[in-house]
C-alpha cells in the first residue's frame, strides 16, 4: 500500500501549468496537422484532476473519458509520452494506437482514456469491484463529464456500485456543456448531484476552479471510503475555455460567459492564494511557467523524432498471446 | 468416462475453475440464489459463497462492463448472459470495450474475461429471444468465439476459455442443455484448445460442416444418408474464431463436396466466411458448388410451423447434401 503523499502545493500549481501549456501546444500542433483524429482540450478544468489526484495515493485507480490529457499528466505520465501519443508514435503512452482519446498508463494506474460517453463508468465500477474483492484499501476515481449522466451505462453503474458498496468516487466534471448542448437542455434535474441521491449515494457540489476545495473534498471522501467501503459522488463545477474538440468554435455560448470564467481561472486563483500566503513569488511563478513551456516544447521534439509502430507488428496488439486467429 | 448432461458438464467446468483460481468469479442475472435461469450454476453459491457467485440486477451493459473493468486489473470474470439475445443490450461493452482495450492501450491491458450463456433459436421464443450471435461476435477482432455441441466439448472449451488471457464468447446451445454425452471423470483435467474442430463422424463422399445445435442434426442426417449410400463426414467446428481451416480443408481434400449447416442468418453468416476460405485455398479440390443451410433471412416468427420453416432441419440438409453429391 502506498500512502497518500502530502503533495507540495507549489508543485501542484506547477502541474496545472504543465497541463495548460501542454494543451496549448497540442492545439497548435493539431492546427499544424501533426495530430490527427479528435482532440479535446482540458484548458480551464486543470484544478479538478490536479486537486483530486493530490488527495489520493499513487496506486489508487484513475479512469476517465476522452478529455484525458490532463488526467494522464496529473497521474505522472510524462509530457513526452503524452505528446508522442498525440503524434501516433510508438513512444506514446498507448504506443500511438489509442490517440488523444485513449491515454493509458498502467504503471501510473491510469486506466484510460475512454471515448464512448458513459461506457467507462461500468469499467470504473469493475476496478472498484476488484479492490473490494481483494480486500485492498484502494479507491477508484472515476471522472466523466456532464454529458455522461444521461447515458444508460452511467445509471446501471451507479446502481451496481451502491448495491455492492464499492470503493469509488464518481467525479462529474460539470463544464456545463455536453459537446454543444448545455446541461439545461440535456438534464431534467436542477443540479446534477441529485442524480446520486436516486441511488442512495452521498453527493456533494464542489467548486472545480478551486484546487484546494477539490483536493480537500476528495481527501475527505477517500478517507471515509477507506474506513468503510462505499461509493460517493462529487459534482465538480468547472468550465472549459475551448470548444468541445478542436473542430468546435463553441458558438453556442456567449463571449461574456467565457470571460466570466476566465476571470475565475483556476491557475490565476491558486497562484494568487499562494502569493498572498507568501508561499510563491512572482519570480518563482515565472520560473515554473518557463519550465512547463520548456518541458512541453521538448515533448514536441521528442514526439517528432520518435518512430512509428511498423505495420508488421499490428497483430501483436489484437490478442494477448500475439496469435493471429 | 461417464455420461452426463451438457448442463452438468458446464456446471463442472465452472466449479473446477472457481476452485482452481481465486481470481475467477461468476456474475450474472439469477446465477446465485435462483441457481441459474437454466440451472447451469446450480449449487455454486452454496459451494463458493456470495463473494464468488454474484447475482446482478437486470443491467447487462452495467455488469458486462464491471467484468471488463475487473479484468483490467487481473481478475478473471465469467459473465453469464441469461441468453445471448440479451447480450445485445451490452453490445457496446462486449464489442467496444473488451476486445479493443488491448490494442487501444498499446498492449498494456489484456482482458481475460469469459462471456457465456445460451445462444441460438430455442423453441417458439420469437424474434427478440432467438438470436444466434456467432457471426456478429466472430466479426470483431480481439474476440474469440466457441460453440460447443457436446457435453465433453462444453466442459473442455469453457475451462479453456476461462484460462484464456483474452475475451472469449462461449455460446452454449440452449436446446442441448439436457442432452447427454460421455465426459472424462471429474478428477481428470479436461481442456480442449480453442480453434480446433473435430471430425465427429468420418465419411468419404461429402463434408458436412456444422457447430452447436446443427451438430446433432448433421449426425442424424449422416446416419440417414447411409441408406442412400452417401457417406457423410461431419466436421464440428467447435470454435468459430479462431477457425480451424486445417481440419476443414483436410476433410474436403478427401470428400470434394461441402455443405455448411449453420444456425445463424445467411447474409454475412458463418458459412459465408467459410465458403470464401474454401474457394480461396482449395478451389481445385471441389467437385461441386458449396451449399449452405441456415435460417431464412427473416426475423424469427413465433408460430411453430413458421419457425420450423425458418430453421435448418433434416429435410433441408438432406436435400442440400444430395444436391452437392448429384444424387
Amino acid at each position: 500500500m502506498q500512502p497518500v503523499e502530502q503533495r507540495d502545493e507549489v508543485e501542484m500549481l506547477s502541474l496545472m501549468l504543465l497541463i495548460r501549456r501542454f494543451e496549448e501546444r497540442a492545439s497548435q500542433q493539431y492546427q499544424a496537422q501533426k495530430i490527427g483524429g479528435f482532440c479535446h482540450l482540458y484548458i480551464g478544468q486543470e484544478a479538478v484532476v490536479t486537486g483530486a489526484v493530490a488527495a489520493v495515493r499513487p496506486d489508487d485507480y484513475v479512469i476517465t473519458a476522452y478529455r484525458d490529457h490532463g488526467h494522464a499528466l496529473a497521474r505522472g505520465t510524462s509530457a513526452n509520452a503524452c505528446m508522442a501519443e498525440l503524434f501516433g508514435k510508438e513512444t506514446g503512452c498507448s504506443r500511438g494506437l489509442g490517440g488523444s482519446m485513449h491515454f493509458f498508463d498502467k504503471r501510473h494506474h491510469m486506466y484510460g482514456g475512454h471515448a464512448i460517453v458513459g461506457a467507462h463508468v461500468p469499467l470504473a465500477v469493475g476496478l472498484a469491484f476488484a479492490i473490494k474483492y481483494r480486500g485492498e484499501g484502494r479507491v477508484t476515481l472515476c471522472f466523466f463529464g456532464d454529458g455522461a449522466i444521461n447515458q444508460g451505462s452511467f445509471h446501471e453503474a451507479l446502481n451496481l456500485a451502491a448495491l455492492y458498496r464499492l470503493p469509488i468516487i464518481f467525479i462529474c466534471e460539470n463544464n456545463l456543456f455536453a459537446m454543444g448542448t448545455s446541461v439545461k437542455r440535456s438534464t431534467s434535474l436542477k443540479q446534477i448531484v441529485d442524480r446520486a441521491e436516486g441511488y442512495d449515494i452521498p453527493g456533494e457540489v464542489v467548486d472545480g476552479m478551486n484546487f484546494r476545495e477539490v483536493r480537500d473534498k476528495v481527501a475527505e471522501v477517500a478517507d471515509s471510503i477507506r474506513k468503510e467501503s462505499h461509493p460517493a459522488f462529487l459534482e465538480v463545477r468547472t468550465y472549459r475555455y475551448r470548444g468541445h474538440s478542436m473542430s468546435d468554435p463553441a458558438s453556442y455560448r456567449t463571449k461574456e460567459e467565457l470571460e466570466k470564467y476566465r476571470l475565475d481561472d483556476p491557475i490565476i486563483r491558486f497562484r494568487a492564494q499562494l502569493t498572498r500566503e507568501g508561499k510563491l513569488t512572482n519570480e518563482q511563478f515565472d520560473q515554473l511557467d518557463k519550465r512547463a513551456k520548456e518541458t512541453v516544447l521538448a515533448s514536441v521534439k521528442f514526439a517528432e523524432e520518435s518512430p512509428e509502430l511498423p505495420a508488421e507488428k499490428l497483430y501483436d496488439y489484437v490478442y494477448f498471446n500475439g496469435a493471429k486467429p | 468416462m461417464r455420461e452426463i448432461t451438457y448442463r452438468q458438464a458446464l456446471n463442472e467446468a465452472l466449479a473446477e475453475e472457481l476452485e482452481r483460481d481465486p481470481n475467477v468469479f461468476l456474475m450474472g442475472e439469477e446465477v446465485a440464489e435462483y441457481q441459474g435461469a437454466y440451472k447451469v450454476s446450480a449449487g455454486l453459491l452454496q459451494r463458493f459463497g456470495p463473494k464468488r457467485v454474484i447475482d446482478t440486477p437486470i443491467s447487462e451493459n452495467g455488469f458486462a462492463g464491471l467484468g471488463i473493468g475487473a479484468a483490467m486489473v487481473g481478475l478473471r470474470p465469467i459473465i453469464e448472459f441469461m441468453t445471448f439475445s440479451f447480450s445485445l443490450v451490452a453490445f457496446d461493452q462486449v464489442v467496444n470495450n473488451a476486445p479493443n482495450m488491448f490494442m487501444m492501450s498499446g498492449g498494456q491491458f489484456n482482458i481475460p474475461i469469459t462471456f457465456r450463456g445460451p445462444n441460438g433459436p430455442a423453441h417458439q421464443l420469437a424474434a427478440t429471444h432467438s438470436h444466434a450471435m456467432e457471426n456478429f461476435y466472430a466479426s470483431v477482432p480481439g474476440l474469440k468465439v466457441v460453440t460447443p455441441a457436446t457435453p465433453r466439448d462444453a466442459k473442455g472449451l469453457l475451462k479453456t476459455a476461462v484460462r484464456d488471457d483474452n475475451p472469449v464468447i462461449v455460446l452454449e446451445a440452449e436446446l442441448l442443455y439436457s442432452s447427454k454425452g460421455m465426459v472424462e471423470p471429474p478428477d481428470e483435467e479436461l481442456l480442449i484448445p480453442l480453434g480446433k474442430a473435430e471430425v465427429k463422424r468420418e465419411g468419404s463422399d461429402v463434408t458436412v460442416i456444422c457447430y452447436a445445435q446443427t451438430v446433432p442434426l448433421a449426425l442424424k442426417v449422416a446416419a440417414q444418408l447411409e441408406e442412400d449410400d452417401i457417406s457423410a463426414e461431419v466436421v464440428d467446428l467447435r470454435s468459430i474464431k479462431p477457425l480451424d481451416e486445417r481440419t476443414i480443408f483436410g476433410s474436403i481434400a478427401k470428400t470434394h463436396r461441402v455443405v455448411i449447416v449453420e444456425q445463424d442468418h445467411p447474409f454475412c453468416g458463418v458459412g459465408a466466411e467459410i465458403c470464401y476460405r474454401i474457394q480461396k485455398n482449395i478451389f481445385d479440390a471441389l467437385d461441386a458448388p458449396i451449399l449452405r443451410v441456415s435460417q431464412k433471412d427473416v426475423p424469427m416468427p413465433y408460430n411453430e410451423h413458421l419457425e420450423h420453416a425458418v430453421l435448418p432441419n433434416a429435410e433441408k440438409l438432406v436435400t442440400a447434401v444430395k444436391q452437392v453429391c448429384y444424387a
